[in-house]
């Protein structure tokens, strides 16, 4: 029944990727379709009121230029607000103005997609703050980052006409994409139980008879958000293993594929703009490969449990359940786990500071490589500019000029594809070294030995990869973490994005290539394979090392 | 490189115009009216829900939500999973005890001990891990099945209600897998000490 009621999730998503790819490529290829009688007027609004006259297409840098100052706006309006929540209206509560490092940290944290938490928001965050800050900046990141990958797809596909209107496709993320799809999941939860309300927190007298305080606020909205856009950042500390944010293993599978569909599908649009499905086709087969692995590794890594705790003699049958919901068992939390990872959402449904050693290593591994599915933007993206690298090492073992898509592949995309291979074991390894050489880093680690390391890349990793989640027993809210990794998510986001779109820019003005019978061809079964390769083999040469000193260590000397 | 030879380009000034007001836009579509709206609608189709999912005893007072866990320290009560928060719903979390952390060994060891001395019929080879680990949020409010028949016999005799009264009310209050298949079977602790505090009256 565990095993079953994972395959029927992955079942269902696949059922949704194709109708889901088609609707994304028909928002974005911007031709006439049937959307545009129920959404065009709408957007006619909205492009009036932000002054939007001329839609013409952009060039990759005009558009990556319109992107971060929107989001530059966005972050500096939103550090304003958690300057001043304390005073402002939506405060039922009374909680105070945030702190500056850890303003900056959020603010960061949120419009990265990251979503990585210092704060804990039952007591840290007004409802004003986590309606008009976390909620509004989970649409606005995620729509950021789709309208990346969907500029980067145009610049790979077409030619020459630019990459299409930077604030075009932003506004038509939200208006066909986000918004109504998060009305209809925040109407579904709240039908299960997740409370939505502006009331607020209520004390009641317990069956024991002593008092208990139960906080709740407008959390099915964030809820659907943070899942539909990759987002992941908890109304709550403890994020999805909380009853109200995840009370039930329907919601589990509903927020799963909440966060999974739309990421899953890019491939599939891909190969829509691409005119060639196969093409799309071969990609998502790679990512689900590697999927696959790491799910079964989680699973079963948590299945066999913690040896410590089996040794003691009850029956430990179920699993490792330290740090997870019995709702879920284990069958439910390794799919979450695996997923929010694959998905850089960064949500989690039990604490991933307590998986089992191996069963830790999936998550960090997934997110070291940041190509199986992705979040908005960058995952598809990584995985990509990891296609164009392994036909480039093909191109050279069978000594003539790699070509991608009917490009040559040359010496300035191979440069920018470096800068941004080179950039993420960069921002993960350096600061984790850091970190470890100054008692600010060392005073956090909360366990002991080879999981103290583990806690200190995880934190670093998830931040690099704009993943959020946490080994979550590191306390972690002191101005030496708020803004280290408050820089490294900031690298983690532009670097890679600013890099690949230029790659993008720099193939949409390429001649096409006439494809010959000597063309090495990117849409069969062993360029698969080689995807895969390439992705296992740079993450092996980068990661091993230190992988081997946390979780392996963990795992070889635990008893 | 010469790629941003497109015709009628917007000037970089009016970027930051427009870049500023679709982010205000965007703060009162996404950030207020979004929210908002989701809350009428909310409060109008699923008002328990969107509450909180609170339970009221026979005499009507709310005692808590169904969805949060509550401390039972008192053997007469099925107990629940270990909380290192005390349910204080407050605030919400674990240990984040790692598996090689000799503090989790040494917990777990004292919840035993302690599992032992209030339960020394029960052969200690059949009581469930999830009753002695904490939950992820600290405010897990099930267990699982067996876990509570693991505690019937405390109870029965503490009470005076036998053990076939008690395994009836906990297969009673056993909540099956969402749709037959998601998730995993459990019992909600807060209800079943409910029905149990109506059984001993």
């Amino acid at each position: 029944m565990e095993i079953l009621q994972m395959i029927i999730v992955i079942a269902v998503l696949l059922l949704l990727v194709k109708p889901v790819g088609t609707y994304l490529f028909h928002i974005f290829s911007n031709e006439p379709n049937r959307t545009d009688r129920v959404f065009g007027k709408i957007e006619n609004v909205f492009y009036k009121i932000i002054g939007l006259k001329n839609r013409s297409s952009m060039g990759w840098k005009k558009y990556v230029f319109s992107m971060i100052i929107t989001n530059i706006v966005l972050v500096a309006v939103s550090y304003i607000i958690l300057r001043l929540m304390g005073g402002l209206p939506g405060n039922p509560n009374k909680i105070g103005n945030m702190e500056a490092t850890l303003s900056f940290n959020t603010v960061i944290s949120f419009m990265t997609n990251t979503n990585l938490q210092h704060y804990s928001g039952e007591s840290g965050m007004s409802y004003f703050g986590q309606m008009a800050v976390i909620t509004m900046m989970m649409f606005t990141s995620a729509a950021s980052g789709l309208v990346v990958a969907i500029a980067f797809i145009r610049g790979i596909t077409r030619r020459g006409e630019g990459l299409g209107n930077f604030f075009e496709d932003f506004i038509k993320a939200h208006v066909r994409l986000y918004l109504p799809i998060a009305v209809l999941v925040t109407l579904v939860l709240v039908g299960l139980q997740v409370p939505q309300t502006l009331s607020p927190t209520a004390v009641v007298h317990s069956l024991s008879g002593v008092e208990q305080q139960i906080p709740m606020g407008p959390i099915a909205s964030l809820e659907s958000i943070k899942h539909l856009g990759t987002n992941g950042g908890g109304f709550f500390g403890v994020n999805s293993a909380h009853p109200f944010e995840n009370p039930r293993p329907i919601t589990n599978v509903i927020e799963i594929l909440s966060m999974w569909t739309i990421s899953a599908a890019l491939p599939y649009t891909f190969g829509l703009f691409a005119r060639n499905k196969k093409q799309g086709w071969i990609i998502f087969t790679a990512m689900m490969t590697l999927f696959i692995a790491f799910l079964c590794l989680t699973y079963f890594s948590e299945k066999a449990g913690n040896p410590v705790i089996n040794q003691l003699g009850m029956d430990s049958s179920i699993g490792s359940m330290e740090g997870k919901e019995v709702r879920f068992g284990v069958a439910q939390s390794a799919l979450f786990t695996t997923v929010t990872t694959a998905a850089t959402t960064g949500s989690v449904d039990n604490m991933h500071d307590t998986l089992t050693p191996l069963g830790g290593l999936a998550p960090l591994a997934e997110m070291m490589l940041n190509v199986v599915f992705g979040g908005k933007g960058v995952g598809f993206v990584n995985m990509m500019m990891y296609a164009i690298l392994g036909v480039f090492i093909c191109g050279l073992m069978v000594g003539r000029t790699p070509e991608f898509l009917g490009r040559k592949i040359e010496g300035r995309e191979m440069k920018l594809i470096a800068i941004a291979i080179l950039a993420h074991p960069f921002i993960i390894l350096v600061p984790t070294a850091i970190s470890f050489m100054t008692h600010l880093g060392t005073d956090a680690l909360t366990n002991p030995t080879y999981h103290g390391l583990s806690q200190s890349l995880y934190e670093y990793t998830s931040s690099a990869a704009n993943n959020g989640s946490g080994f979550e027993g590191l306390a972690d809210n002191t101005t030496f973490w708020n803004v280290s990794t408050g820089l490294v998510m900031l690298f983690g986001r532009y670097i890679s994005i600013i890099a690949l779109m230029g790659v993008a820019g720099s193939l949409a003005s390429k001649k096409l290539v006439p494809e010959t019978i000597g063309t090495f061809r990117t849409d069969n079964k062993l360029f698969a394979g080689i995807l895969i390769g390439t992705v296992l083999l740079i993450g092996a040469l980068t990661f091993l090392p230190v992988i081997v000193l946390g979780p392996v260590a963990e795992f070889l000397t635990l008893k | 490189m010469k790629t941003s030879v497109v015709s009628n380009e917007q000037s970089n000034g009016s970027i930051w115009a427009v870049a500023l007001r679709s982010s205000l836009l965007l703060i009162v579509v996404c950030g207020i009216v979004y929210p908002l709206v989701s809350t009428g609608l909310a409060q109008l189709i699923f008002p328990s829900q969107a509450n909180g999912s609170m339970v009221k005893d026979s005499s009507g007072n709310v005692v808590g939500s169904e969805l949060i866990g509550q401390s039972f320290k008192d053997p007469s009560f099925f107990q629940g999973r270990v909380s290192s928060i005390d349910n204080d719903a407050a605030g919400s979390g674990s240990n984040n005890y790692a598996p090689s952390n000799p503090e989790l060994l040494k917990r777990v060891q004292e919840s035993v001990a302690q599992w032992k001395k209030e339960n020394p019929e029960v052969p200690f080879s059949q009581v469930p891990v999830d009753l002695i680990t904490n939950s992820g949020s600290g405010l897990d409010p099930h267990i699982s099945p067996a876990s509570a028949l693991a505690q019937v016999s405390r109870i029965s005799a503490l009470r005076t209600i036998s053990q076939d009264q008690l395994k009836a009310l906990v297969t009673k209050y056993t909540e099956g897998r969402d749709l037959g298949v998601f998730g995993e079977e459990r019992v909600n602790v807060l209800k079943l000490n409910l029905a149990l505090t109506e059984l001993s009256k």
